[in-house]
């Protein structure tokens, strides 16, 4: 590592993956019950890519993520009652129940928004960096997309907009080595979408993506450049995900459950920090404290959502736009 | 007051927003050279930040006007021609549209899009796109089809102050046509339709290129002893229906001249609310004069019929009135 991370912002890391995977495990649970509906594409087994991407960011940094979404404002630093209200449709949801699953989000804290239209986040995060550079402040934007996204035209509109114009922007390709059920080498040309960057004039940098701290440190690197002004970096994570493509889809991607006994085994992100943090000399009872502390925020969390009032009918009808128009029915 | 074209009505309009307030921006292909005459001087006034060029990657600059509208800018995104929407339609529909709605408001989008309509020119079938229809199919969007160089310069600062996202269908078909207009600051209210006519016997709603058509029609008519309305519908959303159903009211006859393809036209969707609401008021079939459901061909001997013209729309009434 060549940089720092203090013990305070490594057991944040901890505690933001962990919140993820139970905030997973739990929302799985209450979907497979019938408690939630709609589709749910989970997070889990990419902790180590979004939180060691996000926790490179400030608050007030932006950062747009994807249908693969529950994560994306978690690692940011969304408070999750209100996701899990969301997940529920409820009135208190972050949306108000109009977004739901794939559409996860938390503006508070610069969560712009996941799209579940697979590659059209990424000309939002270059433009929310267009923003930032033209109102000349110090923020920076970042984009989560998937390894399937990066052969959507929008990809490379985006960097080449984002290069060319300099912009402060940090794409991070989330590579779970599938797009639905085709592998990604079936879909892309090449082995590492990293190396796209070049065609861009822009630094292309693959990372372990189920190592926290390697992400921080790369992702801290494409930050301080854009920060500085200069430019933008496409930062590849190769990582897996841990559950089906979307929870309850009946059919499997060929070869993923033999995938899944040694990812799940060996390459667990937050097994792999969990023993790193005992290494830098962190006690077990810290970290099993922490996450007996975001079981009960997420046991709140289901209260909170199911206690929580169903949005009235009419409000179907509202924030279609910020000023009002009739509205025919 | 002083006396303008249309782009030169729309070209004032960007000014002085852009003079108002910093941040308003303009983006798309060649702005910066003024290619289709709109944006002359501009660059010169506010430099190549604010007066942005952009590759030719419609979906990548409708997007990054989006993703800058979220963040508290004002784009104005130049189209160069309606046509060129169609690569960037995810962006305006799943990006644009829904945000505001998706996000449960936390979200505005204060975005413009110009979408010059470059129609009757010898384009073909791909360049002389009227797709306001398509668009009116999508809750979220605003969509505005000024008719005159004064509603173009109002309808557009009004657009640009909005907080949503708003579509100027702008017709180049009418380039052409100058008017005087107030020296000071002025906008037009989104959403309101003008009454440009006054009559008795027949209601005659247009809007965009077929507004000119319809005004002749209706002196025409005049001539001939028979009292049109004419109204410029301006807005296509929000849709003005009190005033269309107002004069139905009044005259009992309905014709409307659209220049986009009939088939889920707003003159269709205009004739249903008639049909609908003003029933009763009704004294004869609603009458749709739009361009039939084919594509635009190049010869010009071809083209040039298929629009609504003056005769059509006097055709239309002379039926409603027999
Ligand atoms: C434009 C579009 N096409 C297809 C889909 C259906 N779809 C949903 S997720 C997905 C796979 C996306 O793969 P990737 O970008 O790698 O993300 P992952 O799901 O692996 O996280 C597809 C094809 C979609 N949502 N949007």
């Amino acid at each position: 590592m060549a940089i720092t991370v203090s013990e305070t912002d490594m057991l944040e890391m901890y505690r933001r993956m962990t919140r993820i995977r139970q905030f997973e495990e739990t929302t799985q649970a209450l979907l497979l019950k019938g408690e939630l509906y709609g589709s749910f594409h989970t997070s889990s087994g990419q902790e180590a890519s979004i939180v060691g991407s996000c926790m490179a960011l400030r608050t007030d940094d932006y950062m747009v993520g994807t249908h693969r979404s529950h994560g994306h404002p978690i690692g940011k630093g969304a408070k999750i009652d209100r996701l899990l209200a969301e997940l529920m449709g409820k009135e208190t949801g972050i949306n108000q129940g109009k977004g739901g699953s794939m559409h996860l989000s938390d503006f508070g804290v610069g969560s712009l928004g996941e799209t579940s239209i697979v590659g059209s986040g990424l000309p939002v995060a270059t433009g929310a960096a267009l923003g930032s550079k033209m109102q000349g402040n110090d923020r920076v934007t970042l984009c989560f997309f998937g390894d399937g996204a990066s052969s959507q035209g929008t990809f490379h509109e985006s960097l080449n907009m984002a290069s060319l114009w300099n912009l402060p922007v940090i794409y991070v390709c989330e590579n779970n080595g599938f797009g639905e059920l085709t592998p990604t080498h079936e879909a892309v040309s090449v082995p590492d979408i990293a190396s796209r960057a070049a065609g861009y004039g822009m630094p292309g940098i693959v990372v372990d993506g189920q190592d926290v701290l390697a992400v921080y440190e790369v992702v801290s690197e494409a930050v301080r450049r854009a920060r500085a002004g200069e430019g933008p970096t496409l930062v590849e994570t190769k990582t897996f995900r841990f559950d089906n493509h979307s929870i309850g889809m009946p059919v499997e991607t060929p070869g993923h459950a033999e995938m899944l006994v040694h990812w799940r085994g060996n390459r667990c992100p937050i097994d792999l920090f969990d023993r790193a943090l005992k290494e830098f000399g962190c006690d077990e009872v810290t970290l099993r404290e922490i996450d007996a502390q975001v079981a009960d925020e997420v046991s709140a969390a289901v209260e909170f959502g199911r206690t929580s009032p169903e949005p009235p009918p009419e409000a179907a009808f509202t924030h279609l736009y910020t000023n009002p128009i009739r509205i025919d029915s | 007051m002083h006396t303008v074209t249309y782009l030169q009505a729309i070209n004032e309009a960007l000014r002085e927003e852009m003079d108002r307030d910093e941040r308003v921006f303009i983006m798309g292909e060649d702005v910066g050279w003024n290619l289709l005459g709109a944006t002359g001087g501009l660059k010169d006034r506010f430099g190549t930040e604010r007066v942005r060029n952009t590759p030719i990657a419609e979906a990548g600059f409708v997007g990054a006007g989006a993703g800058a509208a979220m963040v508290g800018m004002r784009p104005v995104v130049d189209m160069l021609i309606a046509p060129f929407v169609y690569p960037a339609f995810d962006q305006i529909v799943s990006i644009i549209a829904k945000s505001t709605y998706l996000y449960g408001g936390q979200a505005k989008m204060p975005i413009v899009l110009r979408a010059p309509m470059l129609y009757g020119a010898g384009n073909a079938a791909q360049h002389s796109d009227r797709p306001y229809p398509t668009f009116m199919t999508i809750p979220g969007l605003k969509l505005i089809a000024p008719a005159s160089p004064y509603d173009a310069k109002g309808m557009l600062k009004a657009a640009i102050r909005d907080d949503d996202p708003v579509i100027c269908f702008e017709d180049w078909t009418l380039t052409g046509l100058r008017n005087e207009i107030p020296d000071e600051d002025y906008v037009i209210e989104l959403g309101k339709a003008a009454v440009k006519r006054e009559g008795s016997d027949i209601t005659i709603v247009a809007l965009a290129g077929a507004v000119p058509h319809a005004l002749a029609a209706g002196e025409q008519l005049a001539g001939e002893g028979i009292s049109a309305e004419v109204i410029d519908l301006r807005s296509i959303v929000p849709l003005d229906r009190d005033t269309i159903l107002a004069s139905v009211e009044k005259t009992g006859r309905l014709v409307v001249a659209d220049p986009a393809h009939i088939m889920g036209s707003v003159a269709s969707e205009i004739s249903a609310i008639v049909a609908q609401e003003g029933f009763w008021s009704l004294r004869a079939p609603i009458i749709r004069v739009a361009t039939p459901h084919t594509h635009i061909p190049f010869s010009a001997t071809l083209e040039r019929p298929l629009y609504p013209t003056t005769e059509k729309i006097v055709n239309a009434a002379k039926r409603a009135m027999a």
